[in-house]
């Protein structure tokens, strides 16, 4: 009798009834964005039409939604960096990406941010650094912001890096940038004495021109 | 790294802008992008439907065919775009795998056409996407499965023996497939035959049969008549040992034979004789005796060498021994607990059956595969509540592996019947083959029986030489090249094993094939006959010994031993004059004749005033050697 009991479930299950209950688990919150028009973002940033198109294209490719929040851009930023964490520095990233401070990057957010760090004069990429630099944003970097982001950028490196990595690498990199930055000795960076030490440094005005040919 | 990693690279290098002040070395010289950063719309056209995508879309895989410069070899530059003569509905998962990044399996698509889809534009499998690599990889596990069968059973059963095959190659052979030779066949019915008896006797010696005179009891046939059961017992195991032997004998590998289930069987069926016949008539012993004569029941499983159901069934169990364990697991702990419960339920009653909980076992089993003997029953409440739940749950844990069992052994049965039917078609698939390579074969000899070799001009070329289309016209121009490569011909079988016969006496009857009717070829310095006969030799003391046809079979081609062939000499060559019919071993000229273009080493034949002939040769594959000519009158 259980054989018979068997073979008769058996045969229900080979019809395969496919009832699945989408309904409960599709409640995602659609959020679509949509960008201002072309002409607008083209008077607004330094990129031609064609350029915002592609950008637009690959953008609108990888967030249907039109926006990126701040899981998608780690886990996007990541993927660049496998050896280590990218995590904190992408997390600054966004915060300095989504200046409005909404949770998430627009396509003129990336629009205008790109701009600024390819298309933009030396200034407004030093300025631009600066914020991302000054993570409270009130309009100084003491020490504390200038150890996470370097700690930051070193967790990107990973475990396995040549020299060996000693612990207060980090710290000594930020002395180092203080004692260059800093001009009044006072612990804090303002934006004026930032820009102008970096515009005395030959390396730094070099190397701001290396990104102009991204796009 | 994924399509849309890609896209976002360009944004990663800005943000690196946000490193420079903390440099502590300078920057390394970005890499020059000497491409032109206009994107562009591509078009590619497989056979006829046009798809279009971004020149940067196809540039996300550079090691596929649409990704390199390959596909450049399919750009047609009329109508600037890129042509594929291939499936378009498969091509539309090829191309959203560039888009997305991710490749999926089509599942009402076969998957052999799917794969070589992929390899075709140079897409490794591997990268299917989750959501389809389990089907993916199911359906291509079963056509391989499918496949290895399908050679298996090609080359198991149907191969001929390879001709200088040991006597114990042959015997293995027909042991293991009896529909190979008669013999064999017999064999195996007559073991089949004493099988059944063995196992017939085995039940009707306990019987009970009419006592003998003079006593009461009824006797059990075995004991009456044990002469008789005795002697048909050792017939049966004289046979079955016999063949156990020569399974032995004939075995490749003797220890894997020794190890396999079928001689185990083998062994366990006849090890009772041999050990009752040495064991003494002790009392004792013979009570131990009497147990191994069970075994003897183990000579049905013989049946399985002759029955293709029970062997499906064996290997169906074998094959779904894990689910078994599990239902012998589970209702191992089923009874365990159900039995404790009802003993120790019933533990209070007066005269119950339940005295332990190994007694309980047995309630517990019946119960649980619903069969309720009855012989023990629950009385007290507690008692008869459990038990119902007890039988609930025996119909749920029996019921759960079954169904895997069903499915098991309906998938094998079917992959069986498949098999089968697999070589039913091939043979059909066989025949067909070689009926066109005949068709094709005999197109050639038609061609040239109806002038076509010759050079013709168009007006008087046959009507139906034209209606042949252009390969065809290559085709044999090809085998006539051939022809000429060789200077044989092309014959058919029937005139073959026709010469084959009228050189018995190692006479080349030059039988020229009542197919061709040459005039014009030129190669040959000897003008062909244009008569169709055989034609006896001058002294007619030929005869074409017809009945000799057997040795033809088996004669072969000395070509070194050709000496001075005389014709009176001919005679009493025979036996040298070999003459292998067979496809492979290569029929040669036996005589030749002096003439320009040949170089038999023999030349010191008289020249005859006949008309040579050319010998056919219906073997012209790698025959480069001299032209054969044959006098005759």
């Amino acid at each position: 009798m259980g054989a018979v009991v068997g073979t008769l479930t058996m045969q229900t299950k080979q019809r395969q009834p496919s009832r699945d209950k989408v309904d409960d688990d599709l409640e995602m919150t659609m959020v679509c964005h949509r960008p201002e028009g072309l002409d607008q973002l083209e008077a607004q940033t330094n990129f031609s039409k064609r350029e915002l198109q592609v950008l637009y294209r690959g953008f609108k490719n990888e967030c249907p939604s039109g926006v990126v929040n701040e899981e998608t851009f780690k886990q996007i930023y990541s993927q660049f960096f496998p050896h280590g964490d990218a995590s904190t520095y992408a997390h600054y990233l966004f915060n300095a990406f989504d200046s409005a401070h909404t949770g998430s990057i627009k396509f003129e957010d990336f629009v205008t941010a790109l701009s600024i760090l390819l298309r933009g004069s030396t200034r407004e990429k030093l300025q631009w650094t600066f914020n991302l630099y000054d993570i409270n944003r009130d309009g100084y970097i003491n020490k504390e912001e200038m150890t996470d982001i370097v700690r930051a950028i070193y967790d990107m490196m990973g475990k396995y890096t040549y020299p060996v990595l000693k612990t207060d690498a980090p710290k000594q990199h930020v002395d180092t940038f203080f004692q260059k930055m800093d001009k009044n000795r006072d612990g804090v960076v303002t934006l004026d004495e930032f820009i102008l030490s970096c515009q005395e440094d030959e390396n730094i005005m070099r190397s701001l021109q290396l990104f102009e040919n991204v796009i | 790294m994924a399509a849309g990693v890609a896209t976002w690279l360009p944004f990663a290098r800005a943000a690196a802008v946000g490193w420079l002040p903390l440099a502590k070395k300078t920057m390394p010289k970005p890499p020059v992008d000497k491409k032109s950063r206009n994107d562009e719309i591509l078009i590619v056209n497989v056979s006829g439907l046009r798809f279009q995508t971004w020149k940067n879309t196809l540039d996300r895989y550079p090691d596929t065919l649409l990704g390199s410069s390959e596909k450049e070899f399919f750009y047609n530059e009329d109508t600037q775009e890129y042509f594929f003569d291939r499936d378009p509905e498969m091509f539309r998962h090829i191309l959203n795998f560039y888009r997305t990044g991710k490749l999926h399996y089509p599942r009402q698509e076969c998957i052999q056409a799917f794969d070589e889809e992929l390899a075709f534009y140079g897409i490794v499998p591997d990268i299917i996407g989750d959501c389809c690599m389990e089907e993916y990889r199911d359906r291509k596990k079963e056509n391989q499965e499918r496949l290895s069968e399908d050679t298996e059973a090609e080359m198991a059963t149907d191969t001929p023996l390879p001709p200088n095959s040991t006597p114990r190659e042959r015997l293995w052979r027909a042991f293991e497939n009896p529909h190979t030779s008669t013999m064999a066949l017999v064999f195996y019915y007559v073991t089949g035959f004493f099988i059944a008896v063995s196992v017939i006797a085995n039940v009707v010696e306990t019987v009970p049969c009419r006592p003998i005179k003079g006593s009461v009891k009824d006797l059990p046939c075995g004991e009456k008549y044990s002469v008789a059961f005795f002697c048909l017992d050792t017939a049966c195991v004289l046979i079955f040992t016999f063949e156990y032997l020569m399974r032995l004998f004939a075995a490749p590998n003797r220890c894997k034979f020794m190890r396999s289930v079928m001689s185990v069987i083998d062994v366990v069926a006849i090890m009772p004789y041999y050990i009752g016949l040495v064991m003494p008539e002790n009392e004792d012993v013979s009570g131990a005796f009497v147990t191994l004569r069970v075994f003897r029941v183990f000579r049905i499983f013989k049946f399985s060498r002759h029955s293709q159901g029970l062997r499906i069934l064996g290997y169906t169990l074998k094959s779904c021994a894990s689910e078994l364990g599990f239902l012998l697991f589970s209702l191992t702990m089923a009874i365990i607990i159900f039995a404790t419960v009802m003993f120790y339920a019933e533990k209070g009653t007066k005269g119950t059956n339940f005295t332990s909980i190994p007694a309980a076992f047995w309630y517990t089993i019946v119960t649980m595969t619903t069969l309720g003997y009855g012989d023990m029953v629950p009385n007290t409440i507690a008692g008869k509540i459990f038990g119902s739940i007890c039988s609930l749950s025996g119909v749920l844990v029996i019921a759960l592996p079954v169904p895997v069992i069903v499915s098991n052994f309906s998938r094998i049965y079917h992959q069986n019947q498949r098999a089968d039917k697999m070589r039913a078609q091939q043979k059909v698939r066989l025949a067909r083959i070689r009926l066109a390579k005949k068709g094709t074969t005999n197109a050639f000899l038609r061609y040239k029986e109806e002038g076509g070799l010759q050079d013709h001009d168009s007006d008087s070329a046959a009507l139906c030489l034209k209606n042949r289309s252009s390969f065809e016209h290559q085709h044999h121009h090809l085998l006539h090249c051939l022809e000429k490569t060789t200077n044989h011909e092309f014959t058919d079988e029937l005139t073959y094993s026709e010469m084959c016969m009228t050189e018995s006496v190692g006479y080349r009857t030059s039988r020229s094939t009542s197919l061709s009717s040459q005039q014009a070829v030129s190669s040959s310095c000897c003008p062909r006959r244009a008569k169709r006969r055989a034609i006896r030799l001058a002294n007619s003391t030929v005869s074409v010994s017809r009945g000799s046809v057997q040795e033809l079979d088996t004669l072969q081609v000395q070509k070194s031993s050709i000496g001075p062939q005389s014709r009176s000499s001919l005679n009493a060559r025979t036996e040298d004059l070999k003459l292998n019919c067979e496809q492979r071993d290569y029929t040669a000229a036996i005589i030749s004749i002096p003439t320009p273009p040949a170089n038999t080493p023999d030349e010191s034949l008289p020249p005859s005033p006949a008309v040579p002939g050319i010998l056919r040769n219906s073997r012209t594959t790698s025959y480069t050697q001299e032209a054969v000519k044959i006098s005759s009158l």
